[in-house]
């Protein structure tokens, strides 16, 4: 990912998204059905870009995750991709297990983007089947031994399983640490932090950010972000990387302070993130 | 060896740096010794595309000051807005008021918004007592109005930014403009009962905290020194964040 800091800011809601807005709510949802693949492809991306969590919207994308006519050479699903991602944006229940069936689908993006995508729904009823998934990589309590193992999108199982709170399962996640591919790696810190609240992980994913790709280090500001690991704030601070992505990440921190403090009373760790935010606006 | 050879020398040094990692040494070093003569290789190490290398730009042209701000004025109108988001950090740094519409411009229109941060940020930190005497309170009226303006920005960061500059603001015009006191803490009751983000409704209750301190009377007095437990009150100097 060769992406400078500007190409997180296209993600991000200004209102007047180039041709986004050429689109209505209801011929996007009609564009599901398109004769038009691309116009499908787009429909399904638009939806979960604008939040459409209207019951013909997800409907139509539920039904888009058994779609056949829209295949790549090698035989992947586009629209299911892209289906499978909104459905995770739109927050709807109904999506769960339609999102689960997903997980036995042959194009690794799918699996990849219904795994995250049921992390972001919440519900973990889907926990069960993403340890199978899991157990591809494993032999008993070990990574099996031909690697790296990139058949499993392991990286999105293992922050779906810390998100969910899978605690009964962290014997199955901590293998992964030692995982070649360094973001599979974090994600398996990130989750076992979250699975145990133990510093020596969120330790972990500090000294990640002390690497040496610029990439790498974005992607550990993310995932402490996610945990809201308040001794990482400094390093936070300190990286080489773009204010965007840190500011996001302390957001992360800060938030996760005020959510765990009962008073309404600002805590010592939440002034020192916000001070540190400010110094990097 | 005078400042001169030795800019030269350090200077070359970022010319000829030929991995990110001595692109980034070279340019501490150079903005580490805080020479005028420095300021357009600093102003360039900001569109490098290199962010620990225009972290340390910009805290040098920081550190080198008023000296900075006509070239840094003129970077502006560069097409690169990477580069554009780090000059305006380093002018909300220096808090010159020569940057007033430049950083008025960028925090209402700029499309980039990292750029729009920088410049909210900005709005907060100029050194009014570089101002005639006359002229503070209509320049002020001015910057209250944009700040209110843009803490409706639909970009929590750009909103946050707002915050913090209506914090300070608050403070300098309890002083000069009482009267318009009450427009700010309107303002921020407002986003600490309607802003959708967590973030931005809790910078909010720490503004209302800080406002609500009574030792902001030198919010005039140039270049003070603040415990670091203050920092956030004071123009933001660079302190090396990385």
């Amino acid at each position: 990912m060769n992406s400078s800091p500007q190409k997180f800011e296209d993600l991000s809601s200004t209102g007047n998204s180039g041709d986004g807005e050429s689109l209505t709510v209801e011929q996007a949802i009609a564009n599901l059905e398109s004769a038009d693949l691309g116009l499908r492809f787009y429909a399904a991306w638009w939806l979960g870009r604008f939040r459409i969590s209207e019951t013909a919207a997800v409907t139509g994308l539920i039904k888009a995750l058994e779609d056949e006519a829209d295949r790549t050479p090698e035989g992947g699903y586009p629209l299911r991709r892209n289906a499978a991602r909104a459905l995770g944006k739109l927050g709807d229940r109904q999506a769960v297990s339609p999102l689960i069936a997903c997980l036995d689908c042959s194009d690794f993006y799918v699996r990849e983007a219904a795994a995250q995508s049921l992390e972001m729904l919440g519900d973990p009823v889907c926990v069960p089947v993403l340890i199978n998934l899991l157990q591809v990589g494993l032999q008993g309590e070990q990574l099996i031994s031909k690697q790296p193992d990139l058949s499993q999108p392991y990286e999105a199982i293992l922050e779906a399983l810390g998100t969910l709170r899978a605690n009964e399962f962290t014997h199955l996640v901590k293998p992964f640490l030692e995982h070649p591919i360094e973001l599979v790696q974090y994600a398996a810190a990130r989750a076992m932090y979250q699975l145990t609240q133990e510093p020596v992980y969120g330790e972990r994913l500090v000294q990640a950010l002390a690497g040496e790709k610029l990439q790498l280090r974005r992607a550990v500001l993310a995932d402490l972000g996610a945990i809201g690991y308040l001794p990482a704030a400094d390093a936070i601070a300190e990286t080489l990387a773009e204010n965007s992505l840190k500011l996001i990440s302390l957001k992360g921190l800060l938030e996760h302070q005020v959510n765990h403090t009962v008073t309404s009373t600002l805590s010592d760790g939440a002034m020192k993130v916000m001070n540190l935010m400010d110094s990097l606006l | 060896m005078n400042n001169s050879d030795l800019a030269q020398i350090l200077i070359r040094a970022v010319e000829e740096a030929d991995s990110s990692d001595r692109l980034l040494d070279a340019v501490q070093e150079l903005a580490a010794a805080g020479i005028e003569e420095s300021v357009p290789t600093l102003i360039a190490a900001l569109g490098y595309n290199n962010p620990g290398a225009a972290v340390a730009a910009v805290d040098g042209l920081i550190a080198i000051g008023e000296a900075a701000v006509p070239s840094l004025l003129e970077l502006i109108d560069d097409y690169n807005y990477s580069a554009r988001a780090w000059a305006i950090r380093a002018l909300a740094g220096i808090g010159d008021v020569r940057a007033l519409d430049t950083l008025l411009e960028a925090a209402k229109t700029d499309f980039s918004l990292s750029v729009r941060r920088a410049a909210a940020r900005g709005l907060g930190t100029l050194r009014w007592h570089q101002l005639p005497p006359d002229k503070v309170e209509s320049v002020q009226t001015q910057v209250l109005e944009a700040l209110l303006l843009i803490s409706q920005d639909p970009e929590w960061v750009v909103r946050y930014a707002a915050v913090t500059s209506l914090e300070t603001l608050a403070i300098a015009i309890a002083t000069t403009l009482p009267d318009q006191a009450s427009r700010i803490t309107n303002q921020l009751q407002q986003i600490l009962d309607k802003d959708a983000d967590l973030g931005v409704r809790t910078r909010v209750k720490f503004a209302q905290q800080k406002i609500q301190q009574p030792q902001h009377q030198e919010v005039f007095a140039p270049k003070i020194k603040l415990e670091d437990a203050d920092v956030s009150e004071v123009p933001y100097r660079g302190g090396g964040r990385r």
